[in-house]
């Protein structure tokens, strides 16, 4: 901090909107627990077991480096940010994955991808988001084992116990293992089939939809996250230019592939409803520390975002990008923000002031 | 009427339900008044009086000085009992050359004050005589000098006058109780400034908070067919100058320009109505309309305030206070400043006394911006403020300037909103005064340089002179001691 902020306030205003970061944080997760309640009901006391750890894991890693930075650790904490940035990562995991997964996924995102660059508001990428791709990376069996649902209280459904010994002591549960649409449809397109052949035995779009498919434990009910988005929009936490660009891209993109070669190349819906695509377009890439702030800028993001995880899906050999998407945009950030200023009041797009040479000033004679 | 975009700013609530109510209303004569010889932009007045000397309303107490400058005169009829310093109404609180003044409890008008038959019988350049000899200057805050204002028709070509009834500070009313009490005098000073000006339009813009004084204002122009009378949106900062030209016009001011280099003079309706004053009257301005409001005035209202008159005058007129306000401010909430002390005068600009309290202000320990740009949505001026505080606390002032620094208003939209809670109007009026000093020093600088080369060139001509007078004398005395 500079000696500005111990000088005495003498400049306005002396009223303030009723913002804060406390309050922005806590209605990103007002916004998102209609889906995560969701999720955790449907993928049982394991999903619910790695939602703890990995929050606790987050807060425990919070605090531990804002006492060693030796920052106020009540505020910080308080903020949210840490919080909101545990369950953002849970809702990107597969519901099973066992208890070290939430552990160092937690570390990472906190001391590795944000504690590190200086805490809050410093980081250049999604602490999230670097976290998940580190343990795609290193923890890829772990990381792409998925579950069909079997609701809590179900029959199929493991119990307490059951759940404990899932997350913390490694149950096997290869059983009840599935695989994620996007997941199914590029190993079997690699194996020579078309999407004929793949889809119609298998999934239904309105499952997606609701959710009740195989993947991570955010990534399922697509409806709930889409209400919980545009609440967001409507409340002004998020800006409406990241999502609308975002999908708005991908939807371009997959229609006019599949138009090509619609069975090579999926139907939009799958592309849309699927996978992290409304979890990432409205409470990833919107994350604000890591995107860009003027309109222009937000849109081109959005765009690149969007662009990304199409290719990613499509022609990579990950079966979902939007990780990738948003690491690979959060590096163009300060680019974009750089160039897209908004033009400044009285002066044109190049920063000269505007000239009204023929009309305004009379020139003397 | 039609009006045009304008980008950003934010919709603080307006709190004026507090004092709006309540009608304009005299006040007793405190028992001294302080009254500033700087009240203005530009250069401070001379004193005109002598200590001990007897003083009627409205007699020249100080003249104004250099081409920036008001002449002060007498709030009402007295007694100087003082010329000395005083603490200025400015946050800084230092004490300024100040006139103090005992009324006599008379409160007589100078008889030698004489109005204009008919003003609009006046040559341009007398109307502009009369208002800068009545002291009158901006009254929405600016107070710039009015007269100065009125003589822009030399250099511009001017086609439209607009008074600026916006009042969107939140919490202020005494605009809007001006044009609702005496829209016919306003508007007769809003025609004797456009008469000045030359200009055939008018517009008077007034927010849409305020329908009584839209309907006042609407019914006194009734009958003239050059006043339009434009219902704003409620927004701040609708009132800025550059931005109510945009809202009203469709045209931007050109960077580091004024309004008149498109065609517009924008005047504020007390401003107005001091206009008014002084050429129907002969009346100088003396008096200002004034809100006393916020939470911790026990009752609320508009004052008619002769100037000079203590802040803590004002409030125990009101029922002194309900509690210790966490905040007394001169102006409105967003650009207001803070009072230093309850002795300090009421001056030429001061429109509001706000005394807030801490639920009002709502203010928090600043957290580190996490960039949510909101500010950039709010800023009027499509200015990306985070990246200039980023900037101003990095003390790289050069990056600020170049994102836009000095093309910011000060309007506070940024901070209003920012979730962060940090001071960004704050950074950026310390990065501006940094400028300013910067932009001092150099001059200085320049100025040493160049009188000590003239010195040193001066010097070396004398010596030059010198060594050139020797020789001839020489010469001559060679050729006198040579006889033919």
């Amino acid at each position: 901090m500079s000696t500005l902020t111990d000088a005495p306030l003498v400049a306005g205003p002396f009223a303030h909107a009723r913002t804060s970061v406390g309050r922005t944080m806590g209605l990103v997760m007002l916004a998102l627990a209609p889906a995560t309640l969701v999720g955790l009901w449907q993928f049982g006391w394991p999903a619910i077991n790695l939602f703890l750890v990995t929050i606790a894991s987050v807060l425990l890693a919070e605090a531990a480096c804002l006492w060693l930075a030796g920052r106020r650790v009540r505020a910080h904490l308080l903020d949210g940010s840490a919080l909101l940035t545990g369950w953002l990562l849970c809702m990107t995991l597969p519901p099973w994955a066992p208890w070290w997964i939430g552990v160092v996924g937690a570390l990472l995102a906190i001391v590795v991808a944000k504690q590190v660059f200086g805490g809050l508001g410093q980081n250049l990428f999604n602490p999230a988001m670097v976290a998940r791709v580190a343990l795609l990376i290193s923890f890829p069996v772990a990381m792409t084992t998925f579950v069909a649902p079997t609701p809590l209280f179900s029959p199929e459904a493991p119990d307490f116990i059951g759940g404990l010994a899932i997350t913390f002591a490694g149950q096997d549960y290869d059983a009840m293992t599935s695989a994620t649409v996007l997941g199914q449809v590029r190993t079997d397109l690699s194996a020579g089939l078309t999407l004929g052949d793949i889809l119609p035995s298998t999934y239904q779009l309105s499952q997606a939809a609701i959710g009740t498919m195989a993947g991570s434990l955010g990534e399922t009910s697509a409806v709930l996250l889409l209400m919980g988005g545009l609440f967001l929009i409507v409340k002004g936490v998020i800006a409406w230019q990241i999502p609308a660009a975002m999908l708005g891209t991908i939807l371009v993109c997959a229609t006019g592939m599949h138009l090509i070669d619609p069975l090579h190349y999926l139907h939009p819906g799958y592309h849309l409803l699927s996978g992290a695509t409304v979890l990432a377009a409205f409470f990833i890439a919107t994350d604000p520390v890591t995107a860009p702030v003027s309109v222009g800028g937000r849109l081109l993001y959005g765009i690149g975002c969007g662009l990304l995880v199409y290719v990613i899906r499509t022609w990579s050999g990950y079966p979902e990008g939007a990780a990738f998407a948003v690491l690979l945009m959060n590096a163009c950030t300060p680019l974009i923000d750089h160039y897209l200023r908004p033009r400044i009041y009285g002066r044109d797009r190049r920063g000269e002031p505007l000239d009204y040479r023929d009309q305004g000033r009379e020139r003397p004679a | 009427m039609k009006l045009f975009k304008i980008r950003g700013g934010v919709h603080p609530e307006d709190r004026k339900a507090l004092a709006g109510r309540q009608p304009i209303e005299a006040i007793p004569l405190p028992q001294l008044l302080h009254i500033p010889l700087q009240q203005h932009v530009g250069a401070a007045a001379n004193p005109a009086v002598r200590r001990g000397q007897r003083v009627c309303k409205g007699d020249l107490i100080a003249e104004r000085q250099g081409a920036v400058s008001a002449p002060v005169h007498a709030s009402t009829s007295g007694r100087v009992v003082g010329i000395g310093r005083y603490p200025a109404n400015h946050p800084s609180g230092l004490s300024v050359a100040t006139i103090t003044l005992q009324p006599d409890g008379e409160d007589r008008w100078s008889e030698a004050l004489e109005g204009a038959a008919d003003p609009f019988a006046l040559a341009p350049e007398e109307i502009a005589a009369r208002v800068a000899a009545a002291g009158v200057v901006g009254m929405g805050g600016a107070t710039f000098p009015a007269a100065i204002k009125l003589n822009l028709r030399h250099k511009y070509r001017l086609h439209t006058l607009v008074i600026n009834g916006s009042e969107c500070e939140p919490y202020l009313t005494c605009d809007d109780r001006l044009m609702r009490e005496q829209p016919v005098e306003v508007l007769d000073g809003v025609r004797i400034m456009a008469h000045a000006l030359g200009i055939e339009h008018i517009i008077v813009a007034i927010e849409d908070n305020k329908p009584e004084a839209q309907a006042a204002m609407a019914s006194a122009a009734a009958e003239f067919a050059a006043v339009r009378i434009a219902r704003l949106p409620n927004r701040y900062p609708m009132g800025s100058e550059k931005h109510l030209v945009l809202a009203l016009t469709g045209r931007e001011t050109p960077a580091r320009g004024l309004t008149a280099d498109i065609g517009v003079v924008v005047h504020n309706p007390a401003t107005a109505f001091a206009v008014h004053q002084a050429l129907r009257l002969g009346r100088p301005l003396v008096e200002r309309v004034v809100t006393v409001t916020g939470e911790a005035v026990a009752r609320p209202g508009n004052l008619r305030v002769p100037l000079g008159t203590p802040v803590a005058h004002l409030l125990t007129h009101r029922g002194g206070l309900h509690e210790e306000p966490a905040r007394l401010i001169a102006g409105g909430p967003m650009m207001g400043q803070p009072i230093p002390s309850r002795r300090v005068p009421i001056i030429k600009g001061t429109n509001g006394v706000l005394a807030l309290t801490n639920q009002e202000i709502h203010r928090r320990e600043p957290l580190p911006c996490i960039r949510c740009g909101s500010c950039v949505a709010a800023c009027p001026c499509g200015l990306m403020p985070l990246e200039i505080a980023a900037r101003t606390r990095s003390a790289d002032l050069a990056g600020a300037v170049r994102l836009g620094l000095m093309d910011c208003i000060g309007c506070g939209s940024c901070a209003y909103v920012c979730p962060a809670h940090l001071p960004l109007t704050q950074y950026f009026n310390y990065a501006k005064g940094e400028m300013a000093a910067r932009g001092r020093a150099r001059h200085k600088q320049i100025e040493t340089k160049r009188l000590a080369e003239q010195r040193s060139a001066r010097l070396e001509a004398a010596k030059r002179a010198k060594r050139e007078a020797l020789a001839r004398r020489k010469r001559e005395t060679a050729t006198a001691e040579v006889p033919e």
